[in-house]
């Protein structure tokens, strides 16, 4: 992966001489931020075997609710406080009816995602809010302190990667998630609380991405109908493509935050310096998404064929091997 | 054993299989008796919902989702799911549709072949990688999501399908009618039937229903996971191809976007109508009638007056309601089950 982005970067260079220019490289960053933010609670959700598909509706919702709210004159930390904590309620009906009630978070979060996004278009209608004070809207052209090239969303990304990163590996929270996604019979037993876990992930979950809508609406100083649609496909596929197992238990953060930088970099690369546009690059991370799993399984399925075909030159019934019944 | 040969006979049902077979009735009834409730309230306050015309409206819509619902269940069954639905139908309608551009004057069924072609051309590809490539189909039909959806765009541009351009013969498909009822609906409802009795009585067909309740229990009896699956996966495809025919019947103007998002609404009309997610329960009827029931709630919330904003809210809400009341279902089921076979002593 990290050889991937080395190789990014280099033949974005080669490309296009703009392509390290400060402009370039911020552009790339916010594009990317708030995508990546949002990877992180997924990464971490993901590893537990479960799977949020309502990210990009919370943050709608969140971001809806700032423009409304914000239209009715109501102070802007008054606002924050109202979006994260339904950004937190969001999260936690989704972990409820998870942990609680057993259902598959596949279908649940397919169910909130249609849910939160059409309570998003109900909060604000067809209305469209883009004048918010200034210093917030600065977060979409001005960057990190003073440091031209980094975006506030990328600043944000980095704390949290960190953090996150951290307390997977060297903490026991960390190492128990690990513990549900590979076995969560065994981690139940060995007294890991894992519905109060998965709850708390999907609540994170839910508080990230309210920040996240907040920032992308302050970002495009505007908070309008259909903000985010298809994210929550993008942030999976970052995810997935930074090495994480969809089965759970396999993955980490680094991998995912280089992935969210190749993805950006290979889209900025791409388009600064070829011909191709959004569209094809569409159909390169759809290719780039099969590659990375079927690279790991196909050393696996390179020996698999090899034995089919010389057992079927035999005529013989083949052994088969079992293997993890999930999605 | 005498005493539980004695008891058997005063239980009822008698064995589990008909006790599954009567859940199965159940939920299939239910979704019929909360579409009655529908129909029943909205047309007290409002009587022209009961209407001809706003009847043969409602079963056009359905039409589409009810097609692509049959595929989709298929997948679904086999504890699959298949996201790329909704790209498939947008670049079958386009190329299928733009037939009548390029090609002006050619006939219909022709047109159909097409974008069968085109469909089969995308759920083998999305078979192979996940029945063969043994990758999650999550994963791969999310990337054909991207994939097929760019390809689409490719081959769009800036063009798109004018209805000027198309025969009348085939916008009039849309239209027709016999006896009152759109023909459309009744070609869907006919393939409903057979993908019904296709499911039920041939065992390629139950076969499906075993990968999906467990997926390495079937493949040490015996049963050809890989190329079930890959069957499945190739069905949704097709049907899918043959929902863009039925998107370009009915919308008449094909751009870029045509098909967006559509594979979320198949699979709440699929979960809806009491198909399980993880597999290996449901039916192709339900799913159908889930269809239905969405449809018409739409139509029935606009009748009484609820503003169309929320009908997505309300969407997405029902499809976490038909879970939750499946599930509270599966551990009645469960429980039932368990007692019957303490009770019985096997």
């Amino acid at each position: 992966m990290l050889l991937a982005l080395v190789a990014v970067f280099a033949l974005g260079a080669d490309l296009s001489s703009q392509f390290f220019s400060s402009y370039n490289i911020f552009t790339l960053c916010t594009n990317i931020g708030d995508l990546a933010i949002m990877a992180v609670p997924m990464t971490l959700i993901i590893l537990t075997g479960e799977i949020d598909l309502s990210v990009a509706s919370i943050l709608a919702l969140s971001a809806e609710t700032l423009g409304d709210l914000w239209l009715h004159h109501w102070p802007i930390g008054l606002i924050f406080v109202v979006c994260i904590a339904l950004g937190a309620v969001c999260g936690a009906i989704n972990g409820f009816l998870v942990t609680r009630v057993g259902l598959p978070s596949l279908a649940v979060t397919i169910g909130t995602l249609t849910l939160y996004r059409g309570l998003a278009s109900v909060v604000l209608g067809p209305a469209t809010v883009s004048n918010f004070p200034t210093p917030y809207s600065n977060l979409g052209v001005s960057g990190f302190l003073g440091v031209e090239w980094l975006s506030w969303s990328v600043a944000i990304f980095v704390v949290l990667a960190m953090i996150c990163g951290i307390v997977l590996r060297m903490t026991p929270l960390g190492r128990s998630l690990y513990a549900i996604g590979l076995n969560q019979e065994a981690a139940f037993y060995s007294g890991i609380r894992v519905k109060r876990l998965k709850l708390g992930l999907f609540v994170f979950s839910g508080v990230v991405c309210a920040v996240v809508g907040m920032l992308y609406a302050f970002e495009l100083s505007s908070a309008g109908e259909n903000i985010g649609l298809g994210f929550e496909l993008q942030v999976v596929t970052v995810v997935l493509l930074g090495g994480v197992s969809i089965f759970g238990g396999r993955g980490t953060i680094l991998g995912v935050a280089l992935a969210a930088f190749v993805y950006a970099g290979l889209r900025s690369a791409l388009l600064l310096g070829t011909s191709l546009n959004e569209n094809d690059f569409q159909v390169v991370s759809g290719g780039l998404l099969i590659l990375s799993v079927l690279v790991p399984n196909s050393a696996s399925f390179a020996r698999r064929a090899n034995e089919m075909l010389r057992l079927r030159a035999r005529g013989r019934a083949l052994p088969r091997q079992t293997e993890q019944a999930k999605h | 054993m005498s005493t539980a040969a004695q008891a058997a006979p005063t239980l009822a049902p008698a064995s589990p299989r008909r006790l599954v077979e009567l859940v199965l009735r159940v939920r299939t009834f239910g979704i019929l008796g909360v579409l009655a409730l529908f129909v029943i309230v909205t047309s007290i306050i409002e009587p022209r919902f009961l209407g001809g015309s706003n009847v043969r409206f409602i079963l056009s819509e359905t039409t589409l989702y009810a097609l692509l619902a049959i595929g989709e269940t298929m997948v679904v069954l086999t504890r699959n799911v298949d996201l790329s639905v909704g790209s498939v139908v947008g670049l079958s309608a386009y190329v299928s549709a733009n037939m009548f551009q390029t090609h002006p004057g050619i006939a219909i069924p022709i047109v159909f072949l097409v974008a069968l072609g085109v469909g089969l051309a995308c759920g083998i590809t999305t078979g192979i990688i996940t029945a063969v490539g043994r990758v999650p189909s999550l994963v791969v039909t999310l990337a054909m999501l991207y994939i097929i959806r760019g390809v689409d765009t490719i081959v769009v541009g800036s063009n798109q399908v004018v209805a000027e351009s198309l025969p009348q013969g085939f916008i009039n498909i849309f239209h027709a009618t016999l006896l009152g009822i759109p023909d459309l609906a009744l070609a869907i409802a006919i393939a409903v039937a057979i993908a019904a009795y296709y499911l039920r009585s041939y065992r390629s067909g139950r076969d499906l229903y075993a990968i999906g309740s467990d997926p390495d229990a079937a493949r040490l009896a015996g049963i050809p996971v890989a190329r079930r699956v890959f069957m499945a996966f190739v069905c949704s495809g097709a049907l899918a191809g043959l929902g863009g025919v039925v998107w370009a019947t009915q919308y008449n103007t094909i751009d870029v976007n045509a098909g967006l998002g559509l594979e979320l609404q198949v699979i709440a009309a699929v979960v809806v109508g009491g198909v399980a997610i993880f597999g290996g329960s449901g039916s192709v009827v339900g799913a159908a009638l889930g269809a239905l029931l969405l449809q018409t709630i739409s139509a029935a919330l606009n009748v009484l007056g609820v503003p169309s904003i929320w009908t997505q809210a309300i969407a997405g809400f029902l499809l976490l309601v038909a879970i939750t009341l499946d599930r509270a279902i599966q551990l009645r089921l469960a429980a039932a089950l368990r007692r019957r076979r303490v009770h019985l002593g096997a």
